[in-house]
Formats: C-alpha cells, sequence, structure tokens
C-alpha cells in the first residue's frame, strides 16, 4: 500500500509542522538570551545573540530575594514533592488493593467516594483547612504541605492504582496465599512489584502537580522560610520588578529542573498523560 | 529527543481486565484498615472540609471577627451587584470557552500532523507537548515580556512595518483577556495533541487504506471514520481542558494581576484576593461556591453530551 509513503507532500508538512515547533520554542529562546544580556538590550534587540554573555546573572538570581535563595527553595520544592509522593504510593497502593479485591458493595461505594473526589473542586476547602491547620501548628512547615497534598492528590492517585489492580489477574496472589503467605508479605512480595507501570504514573502526574502548585504554597507557606521554588520566583518579580535579565535568569532556573527531567523521561511522561488520564 | 509512537499504548494488563473482577473468593480479601489512612484523608481534606466550606458562604466570617454568623444568602446578593464579580464571571466563561476550543482544534490538528510518516515526528511532539509540564506561573513571565509594550511582539510589529498595530497588550482592556488566552493555548496545546495521538492509536491503518480503495475523500473519512472514533479521547481532552480553564489562577497572577480595571479578572482571582488579600473569609467562600457548582454543572453537562455521542455516533 502506498498510502503512507513519504512524498513531497509530506515533505512539505513536515517542513511546516518543524517551523511551528520552531515557533513554539522561540519563547525558550528569549527566555535564555535575554538572561545573559545587559538589562538594556533585551528591548532594542531582542532576537540577537548577546554579544557578550553575563553567567554572573546567574549566581546573583541564585541569592533569591529577600524571602529567600533560590536554593533554600529548590530544596523546599524537592522535600514538599518527594515526601508527599512518597506518602500518596504507600497509602494510595495499599487503599486500591484493598477496595479493588474487596469488590462488592462497600469497595465500589468507597471506590466512587475516591472518584467523586477527583471531580469535587478543593478550593472550596482551603479557608476551613487553613483554619484547622493554623490551630494543628500545620501551617507554614514540611509535614502541613505532605499532609495537606496527600490529602488533596488521593482521589486520583487510588483512581490510577485502582483501575490497574482491578485487571490484574490474582493467579499469582492465590498462589501465594496457598503457600501460605500473610497479607503483609503478598502485598510487598507480589502484588507492589505488579504495579510498577501504575506507579510511575502516579509519581509523574502527581510530582508535577505539586512540583509546579502555586496557589497552595502561596496561602500556607508565605512569608516563611520554607517557599517553594514557583513562590520563590513570584516574590523575586515582586522585588525587581523590570530588571529582566535577572527574572529570566530566575525563570530559567525554576524551570530547569522540570525540563531536565522532561528531556530524560519523556517517552514515560507522554505515556503518564497518554494512558493515565484516560483510567 | 525522542517519542515512540508505542509510548502512549495501555498497560498490557488491561486486556486481562474483564475476565478476573469479582466472583472468584481465594481465601481472605486483604483488611479494611489498610485503606484506613487514605478514606480518612479523603474525608477531612475533601468531603469535611468543602462541607465546612459551603457553610462559611452563608456567613459574614471575616479576619477581622473571630467569629462567624449565619447571615442567609446576603453574600450571593452581593455578588449579584458586584460588578467585579460579574466580570470575572463573564471573563472565566469566555475564556473557557475560547480556550476549550482553540486548544482542542490546534492539539488535534497537531496530532493528526504527526500521526505518521514524518521523519521527525517524535522530536516535534516532544517540542509541542514541552510547555504543558512546566510551571505555568513561570512560563507566564516569559510571555509578560513579550508582550511588553517596548517587547519582541512590538518590535517584530515595527520591523514588518505595523508599527500602528502596536500597544501594550496586556495593559490594555480590549486586548488583555486574548492575550492571555494565546499564552494558556500555547502552554496546553501540545498536552490536547498528546490526548488525541492516544486515541489515534487505537484506530487501525487499515481502515484508511479501506476509505482510499473505496475512493473516499481524506476529509470525509476524516469526518466518518476518524472522528467517531476519537469520540473518547475528545471527552477526556475536552473534560481536562475545561477543568483547567475554570480555574485558571497562575497564569493571571503572574500576567496581568487581574488588570487592568478587572479585564482578566476571573474567579479563582477573585477567590483568591476576596479571601486572602481582603480577609472576606465568608465573601471568599460564596465566590469558591458559585466556582466550585459551575465546575460541577459544566462539567456533567459536557460529560453527558461528550458520552451520549461516544455511544450514538
Amino acid at each position: 500500500m502506498g498510502l503512507f509513503r513519504y512524498s513531497w507532500r509530506t515533505f512539505l508538512r513536515e517542513m511546516l509542522l518543524l517551523a511551528l515547533a520552531a515557533l513554539w520554542w522561540l519563547p525558550f529562546y528569549i527566555l535564555t538570551t535575554t538572561s545573559v544580556k545587559p538589562s538594556s538590550e533585551g528591548f532594542t534587540s531582542p532576537f540577537q545573540l548577546p554579544g557578550h554573555p553575563d553567567l554572573g546573572i546567574y549566581a546573583q538570581a541564585w541569592q533569591g530575594s529577600g524571602n529567600g535563595s533560590l536554593g533554600q527553595a529548590l530544596e523546599s520544592s524537592l522535600i514538599i514533592t518527594i515526601g508527599s509522593v512518597m506518602a500518596l504510593i504507600a497509602l494510595g497502593s495499599s487503599a486500591a488493593y484493598v477496595v479493588a479485591r474487596r469488590g462488592g458493595r462497600p469497595g465500589n461505594v468507597v471506590y466512587l467516594l475516591f472518584v467523586l473526589g477527583i471531580i469535587l473542586p478543593y478550593q472550596l476547602g482551603i479557608v476551613p483547612l487553613y483554619a484547622a491547620f493554623r490551630r494543628l501548628g500545620l501551617v507554614g512547615n514540611y509535614a502541613g504541605m505532605v499532609l495537606l497534598y496527600t490529602g488533596l492528590l488521593m482521589p486520583l492517585t487510588v483512581f490510577l492504582y485502582t483501575g490497574f489492580v482491578r485487571a490484574l489477574p490474582r493467579d499469582y496472589e492465590e498462589a501465594a496465599q496457598v503457600d501460605g503467605a500473610g497479607h503483609g508479605r503478598i502485598f510487598f512480595r507480589v502484588v507492589f512489584p505488579l504495579l510498577r507501570p501504575v506507579t510511575g504514573t502516579v509519581a509523574i502526574l502527581t510530582g508535577l502537580i505539586i512540583w509546579n502548585d502555586f496557589f497552595l504554597p502561596l496561602v500556607f507557606l508565605s512569608g516563611t522560610a520554607y517557599i517553594t521554588l514557583p513562590v520563590a520566583v513570584y516574590s523575586f518579580v515582586g522585588e525587581y520588578g523590570a530588571q529582566w535579565n535577572l527574572i529570566f535568569a530566575a525563570v530559567a532556573i525554576s524551570i530547569l529542573p522540570v525540563l531536565g527531567f522532561f528531556l530524560l523521561a519523556q517517552r514515560q511522561l507522554i505515556r503518564s498523560f497518554g494512558g493515565g488520564i484516560k483510567g | 529527543m525522542t517519542v515512540t509512537t508505542e509510548a502512549v499504548s495501555r498497560p498490557p494488563w488491561s486486556r486481562l481486565g474483564a475476565r478476573t473482577g469479582r466472583g472468584r473468593t481465594g481465601g481472605k480479601p486483604a483488611p479494611w484498615a489498610w485503606a484506613a489512612p487514605a478514606i480518612l484523608l479523603l474525608l477531612t481534606i475533601h468531603y469535611l472540609a468543602i462541607a465546612a466550606g459551603a457553610w462559611y458562604a452563608f456567613t459574614d466570617w471575616s479576619g477581622a471577627s473571630p467569629r462567624a454568623s449565619f447571615i442567609g444568602l446576603a453574600n450571593f446578593r452581593h455578588i449579584l451587584q458586584d460588578h467585579t464579580a460579574r466580570t470575572a464571571l463573564t471573563n472565566t466563561l469566555e475564556l473557557t470557552v475560547c480556550f476549550v476550543v482553540a486548544v482542542n482544534v490546534l492539539g488535534l490538528l497537531l496530532a493528526l500532523g504527526t500521526r505518521r510518516t514524518l521523519k521527525t515526528r517524535n522530536l516535534i511532539r516532544s517540542l509541542f507537548f514541552a510547555p504543558a509540564v512546566l510551571s505555568p506561573l513561570a512560563v507566564s513571565y516569559i510571555w509578560q515580556f513579550i508582550f511588553d509594550y517596548n517587547g519582541p511582539l512590538n518590535f517584530i510589529l515595527r520591523m514588518a512595518g505595523m508599527g500602528s498595530q502596536q500597544r501594550a497588550w496586556l495593559g490594555s482592556p480590549s486586548w488583555a483577556l486574548w492575550t492571555v488566552l494565546v499564552v494558556l493555548v500555547w502552554q496546553f496545546a501540545g498536552l490536547a495533541m498528546i490526548f488525541y495521538l492516544a486515541g489515534l492509536q487505537s484506530i487501525p491503518d487499515e481502515l484508511e487504506e479501506a476509505s482510499a480503495v473505496d475512493g473516499a475523500t481524506p476529509f470525509y473519512h476524516f469526518r466518518r471514520v476518524t472522528l467517531p472514533l476519537l469520540a473518547p479521547a475528545l471527552t477526556v481532552s475536552f473534560t481536562f481542558t475545561l477543568l483547567l480553564g475554570l480555574r485558571i489562577f497562575d497564569q493571571i497572577i503572574a500576567l496581568t494581576g487581574g488588570g487592568p480595571v478587572n479585564a482578566t479578572e476571573t474567579l479563582a482571582t477573585q477567590v483568591y484576593k476576596q479571601t486572602w488579600v481582603y480577609g472576606r473569609f465568608g465573601y471568599g467562600a460564596a465566590l469558591a461556591l458559585v466556582l466550585s457548582l459551575l465546575v460541577a454543572i459544566l462539567a456533567f453537562a459536557q460529560l453527558a453530551v461528550l458520552r451520549l455521542r461516544e455511544r450514538g455516533g
């Protein structure tokens, strides 16, 4: 069949899409070049490569604003994201295992409550949560943020895990049971290793949501030393106004970890978004 | 940078699904206690907190008064009379509708365009998808510079001899909202593309060959064969981008802060400002309840329509 042959029309399509993709990346070109130009050049010749790139600006941006350094913010983002994702995987996978294997009416009702939690708009609950967290001493620290994200993203996590466990054959578990293994042993030795693909999806989706979140750390961490990267960039812009080279250095530093991760793990990432949300 | 086509396929287990569900009882199932922490978090951080938030919507609770007293529908009457709140509502709806349509049309075109044959299709897909995984706040600052009066966009217009078209894109009440829309579409078109590529994967090539043999035009084939088979991907993509649009917050804060003169104020930014900047917890909760109902109603309505089309074809 010659239908999918590479013809001159295909070539035209390829060139057109490549040009469009280059245009799509123009903001990143502007970001990197403007960051190493003197402040004045950013406006006078926005598309030119910098004559004398000044990488020192990145050291200056790394110092951060009056609200703490970018290094500190990077550390906060890492601790909060990794802590929440680990809690989500531990509590979510075990809960989904019970929900999926128990089945029956109670299992379905609990499953439905979790699924509904995905759609329910959490914004409405933020004020009461803030009041309760403040009383419990959970505002302005890592523990509070990890608890908050673990709770808020539990529905998505349980939903993804349950769908996967339901499709998993029981034969391995039954064999282990016949061999006299207890529930703990079966779950950790047999089931959890089989869940690896969906654990990857859960880690990527929830990790990105938490890492990029701006609203919750703005409300729960503002004014503390534990602000995450997006909030740090926000206060940075507030402090350095129109010094675009400095601002862009901070923006570049803040998106570099995810961009690097994207380049390394894009297959897995695209699979997570394409298949994961489909459920 | 490569993205292979098999990347979006489903896990091998999914085929086994239907046959292995309930019905077989091999010994005692895992104890409920294992699910207890997750269920407890679900009940407190979702259901209890949302119920409490809904209650505050009918009170006058503020940062100044420690106690909240019931004031009935007064907050909602205030929303109807408040010019800013009404502007925020219409802005949210306009922005969301345009965003959902634009991002899905573009995403579908990109998915069809990079579906196969192209030598660099994986590179092209990656380039379009990358912005979607980055912090919306951070990338919006790049665009704030691009749209500055002295920025790159007006520079291009000047070079092209269209100097009269120059404007402060984000500073103009009539242009600001549409400028924000450009940033949103730029960031999320690649995400919609990924949803549609995942859908296209499940459509066998033979169908297209059959259509070609029968002499159908590519457009006819797309309308009659591809589009109906893409219905599940369409549902996912529309629902996801709808939720994204209705809750838009980070980009507004970074690009305009809601200005000029409320021109880009949305429900989410108003909820934030009324609650956390002005300390009007009760009124903020009422706005959040309006946003929540809007999300729920529109999401369910859209799902119902799309599911119906999925079945009816």
